[in-house]
């Protein structure tokens, strides 16, 4: 029998649908029973019938008898007819038919509602209905739904009732009249129930409308506590019709991240994106529930960058979500109606009023202050109308805001790119309010700096700014001095805002430039410090002030450090002319301004009478711009030889050259050195002379050198070292001397160096004689010649030194042992520039030679230049011809 | 000649399915998703041969008083499903082959569009106009 059920099956169902067919039209299935009509019909049908067939007559239950009785009675025909379903829908189940099966329990549902009994119906429609949404059949699913919407009406059952009501009315399949129904059938619903505050209905979203996307205002939803913050949503209604909802509700989720820098007001400002627009992804159809299972791929972009200059090594897409695609789906999992959706309250929420919703896409904004710093995540978005609830359960991606908390803050800096020392230089304050309000009276207590004084203006203008950096308006502030502080009276601005106000500052030289390597002059003042950085290259020396603030937000005193650095460095020298001698001042302007030099000045500081200064330069004033130059010249002039040493102090005045006119007046610059030795007591002269028997120097033909070093005045106090010897009442003094040639003219051949003995009188003349050989034509200079003191000492090994080193033209005779006689000690006093044999040696004392002080040696032939001309005229010339 | 074409995706969805729009569309989506019970009882039937044996076209289905339904399924369990008017005397059993092999032809077309992802619902216009030929004949 089973076997066979397969091919009698369709029989089976065939035979149900007709006598359904027959029942609906004989109104044995009616409400009321068969009417008159309907009564007519039957008894011409039955007596249609006929006479039952001969072979069929005896047996008790014949089909004829059986569709005879089925006919005859309301309820004869129920039991007939539900016991062929019943049957049918058997035997397909046992066949595995479950369509089939689920169609035929259709039809029965459709019976047993016309019976009145819905919740039998029930059973059969939510299988079927089940059947239809894990295949996906659209249209079948609305029929379906709309003959289950009514026997959950029927059943009271308002829950699923509404849910149902609510998937039809966004059901496309319908035309436009049912699905107004349907919407028009929840909103009496809620209409009608706004009055008990019993519990609420809450339903799944996605069959009412769906959430595109979601802005905010600002857009990198950064806000500071007491901002305002907004929040765009588009809704997309699926109604027909316009939807007035009487609340739209986002809770949110409140958490702060403790000692993150992450949510620190810097980090969020900076790194939040500026796109703030959330697109949320559309909708996929709930059927076929198939396709629907699997979640969407989530795509990022990675970046890996070298670690050493962050330069891009790969790039790639990360899917971040694998282990969910991949995972093995079961069967049947997820597709039944979605569990009941808990709708979460929490004491944060936005909030919207009163909506009406219209068919397609709405804009809803919402509106709020910031109260708490923190994160905020929306969860769930809620539309109720009456005890009626739609909800999104779960907001995804993630819509987040940020409320931060600002300290106020105080940032002083200059106005350029760095302050320059000695002029008026302006500085900009700038107050971050933070989340304090500044009121009326709050102030600034700057404590002065005796160095830095600030330069107070009759009326000071302060710009105040919104957090977003607008600029909301102006205000005047007012600075007052006194000895100790200087107080600038703050406006009254309201938190998060910026004030901007500028101020001038002048730092005054403390001390006056000194020449050379200056160590750091520590001044024991509590809020000074005086730091001279050591010139390196052509750096501006720098001074640093450190001025205290108050600020009335906090306890604790703001500590500013400014940094001015000096436009000038100045440089001294002095330059001979025989036995006159000039100073030179050259001031160097190494910022990027222009100046005005006046009054340029050098004084004597040491008061002595014996010496002059006469100034050189005409011009009162001079005008030097950035990276020039400028030199003054003085002639040196005394009345009492030998004179004695100077100090000198150098002054100049000066201002920006663009400024016509100073509003205070500025103190001159300032530079001390020291001029010691500079009186003249050697002068060199050289001559060459040209070989026997020829006019002019020849190359290649040997010239003599002829050198004379003239001792210009007596015994001075500077003679008085080692190298002084005393015979017979004459001093006599131990120079060396060196012809070098640097830059290759002259070869100097023969001795060019050695140690003379000079008698300490004036014009004591020593001459010395040697041969050069000139290497090029033309106007040749002369070569090097230099003289050093020479400090003997007592060395039994004389061979040490050079053998080039000793005399042997001289006209006047060295005593090689008086070295013997001469302290060991003189090797430790300060170094000597110069070491004729090589230094290396230790433990033996050597002779030693110092420098002599520029201004003691005068070149008297330094500039001049002798003629050489070609040895011969004809010239070999290679020529190689290939 | 037909009055319903249905192309049944593997998962049981219906990926195009038309009917002659003077009928209820409906009756014609309940008949053929019944009638994938046949189907599927067809394939698994067959399942058991070899593949090069399984032949695509699976004949008629089941009857009905005014329709017969005829199925066909392609190699990758992607079934037709045909619904013809029963008075129309003249078809044959060869004319439904070749209707069929008509719609497979044109599905394959279908398939081989690069932008055509396999699972959406068939939007083609080809293949719509293809199927009007079929189900015109009927008048």
């Amino acid at each position: 029998m089973d076997s066979n059920i397969a091919h009698t099956v369709g029989l089976w169902s065939y035979a149900t649908e007709k006598l359904k067919a027959l029942g609906y039209l004989c109104g044995l299935v009616s409400e009321k029973g068969p009417d008159s009509e309907d009564l007519n019909r039957t008894v011409d049908l039955l007596a249609g019938l006929g006479a039952e067939r001969p072979e069929t007559a005896n047996t008790a239950q014949s089909p004829y008898k059986k569709l005879k009785e089925a006919l005859s009675s309301v309820e004869a025909f129920e039991k007939h007819y539900l016991d062929l379903s019943h049957a049918t829908i058997e035997m397909y189940t046992s066949i595995g038919r479950i369509r089939s099966a689920k169609f035929v329990g259709k039809d029965l549902a459709e019976f047993y509602m016309r019976k009145k009994s819905p919740q039998k119906a029930e059973s059969y429609l939510q299988g079927a209905l089940k059947n239809y949404l894990a295949e996906g059949w659209a249209l079948p699913i609305t029929h379906t739904q709309k003959q289950l919407a009514e026997c959950q009406k029927h059943l009271g059952q308002i829950e699923n009732y509404l849910q149902t009501s609510s998937l039809l009315a966004g059901d496309h399949h319908l035309t436009e009249e049912e699905r107004t129904y349907f919407c028009q059938e929840i909103l009496n619903f809620a209409s009608q129930h706004t009055d008990s505050p019993g519990h609420k209905v809450v339903l799944p979203m996605h069959s009412f409308a769906h959430l595109r996307d979601l802005r905010f205002t600002p857009a990198n939803a950064v806000v500071h506590v007491g901002g305002i913050l907004s929040v765009e949503i588009t809704v997309c209604s699926q109604m027909p019709i316009p939807v007035r909802v009487e609340q739209i509700t986002i809770s949110v989720h409140f958490s702060v991240e403790k000692n993150s820098y992450r949510k620190t007001a810097e980090w969020l400002t900076k790194h939040k994106t500026s796109n703030g627009i959330i697109s949320f992804p559309a909708e996929t159809l709930p059927f076929p529930a198939s396709q629907n299972s699997l979640p969407a791929l989530e795509l990022y972009e990675m970046f890996e960058r070298s670690p050493s200059d962050n330069s891009l090594n790969t790039t790639g897409i990360i899917c971040k979500n694998v282990h969910m695609l991949l995972r093995r789906q079961e069967s049947g999992a997820a597709l039944d109606s979605p569990s009941g959706v808990a709708l979460e309250d929490g004491p944060h929420v936005l909030q919207c009023g009163d909506v009406t919703l219209a068919p397609g896409a709405n804009t809803v904004t919402f509106r709020t202050q910031a109260k708490e710093p923190g994160t905020y995540t929306l969860r769930q978005l809620c539309a109720s109308a009456g005890p009626v609830c739609f909800v999104l359960p779960h907001l995804y991606p993630l819509a987040q805001y940020d409320v931060y908390s600002q300290e106020p803050q105080l940032h002083v800096e200059p106005l350029a790119d760095s302050l320059l020392a000695g002029i008026p230089q302006k500085v900009k304050f700038t107050v971050t309010t933070g989340h304090y309000t500044v009121k009326n009276g709050d102030s600034l207590q700057l404590s002065n700096v005796e160095a830095m004084p600030v330069l107070c203006h009759a009326e000071n203008r302060a710009v105040i700014y919104s957090n977003a950096r607008e600029k909301a308006s102006e205000a005047s502030l007012r600075v007052q001095s006194s000895d100790k502080v200087t107080s600038i009276s703050l406006p009254a601005v309201p938190a998060y805002h910026v004030i901007e106000f500028e101020l001038e500052v002048l730092s005054l030289p403390s001390a006056p430039a000194t020449a050379g390597e200056s160590s750091a002059l520590g001044v024991t003042e509590a809020q000074r410090k005086h730091k001279d950085t050591p010139k390196a290259g052509h750096c501006m020396a720098t001074t640093d002030h450190k001025v205290s603030i108050e600020c009335p937000w906090s306890i604790y005193s703001t500590v500013i450090a400014l940094t001015f650095s000096m436009p000038f460095r100045t440089t001294h020298a002095l330059l001979s002319s025989g036995t006159r001698k000039y100073i030179q001042v050259c001031v160097q302007n190494l910022s990027d301004l222009d100046f005005r030099l006046s009054d340029s000045a050098l004084a004597d500081v040491g008061g002595s009478a014996d010496l002059q200064l006469r100034p050189l330069n005409l011009e009162s004033q001079q005008h030097i711009c950035s990276r020039q130059s400028v030199f003054f010249v003085w002639e040196l002039t005394w009345t009492r030889e030998p004179p004695p040493p100077l100090h000198a102090r150098f002054s100049v005045g000066f201002r920006p050259a663009s400024q016509e006119r100073l509003t205070v007046s500025l103190k001159p610059y300032t530079y001390e050195f020291q001029v010691e030795n500079f009186f003249t007591l050697y002068n060199v002269r050289a001559e060459i002379l040209p070989p026997a028997g020829m006019e002019l120097c020849r190359t290649g033909a040997l010239c003599a050198l002829e050198v004379a070093i003239t001792r210009l005045s007596d015994l001075l106090e500077v003679d008085r070292d080692e190298a002084l010897t005393e015979s017979d009442e004459h001093f006599s003094t131990k120079l060396m001397y060196e012809v070098v040639d640097n830059s290759s003219n002259w070869a100097v051949c023969g001795k060019s160096s050695g140690v003379i003995s000079m008698p300490v009188v004036p014009q004591a003349t020593h001459r010395v004689h040697m041969e050069v050989m000139p290497l090029f034509a033309g106007y040749l200079p002369l070569p090097d010649i230099r003289l050093f003191k020479y400090l003997p000492h007592h060395s039994a090994h004389s061979s040490q030194l050079d053998a080039d080193s000793w005399i042997e033209n001289d006209s006047l005779s060295v005593d090689k042992h008086v070295d013997d006689q001469l302290d060991s000690s003189s090797i430790k006093s300060r170094g000597s520039v110069h070491s004729a044999a090589s230094s290396e040696h230790k433990g033996l004392p050597m002779p030693r030679l110092q420098a002599l002080p520029p201004g003691q040696v005068f070149n008297s032939s330094a500039g001049m230049q002798i003629l050489v001309i070609p040895s011969k005229d004809d010239h070999v010339l290679e020529v190689s011809v290939t | 000649m037909a009055v319903c074409v249905a192309v049944i995706a593997k998962e049981n969805y219906p990926l195009y399915i038309r009917s002659v729009p003077t009928e209820n569309e409906l009756k014609f989506h309940y008949m053929v998703h019944t009638s994938l019970d046949v189907v599927d009882e067809k394939i698994s039937a067959m399942g058991k041969a070899l593949v090069d044996q399984r032949e695509l076209y699976l004949g008629l289905l089941y009857p009905t008083e005014d329709y017969k339904v005829y199925g066909y399924v392609t190699n990758s369990k992607v079934k037709f499903v045909m619904v013809v008017d029963s008075s129309n005397p003249a078809l044959r059993d060869n004319e439904i082959r070749s209707m069929f092999r008509k719609l497979h032809n044109s599905y394959t077309d279908v398939m081989c569009n690069p932008f055509y992802n396999p699972g959406d619902r068939i939007q083609s216009r080809a293949f719509d106009s293809m199927v009007t030929s079929m189900m015109i004949q009927v008048c």
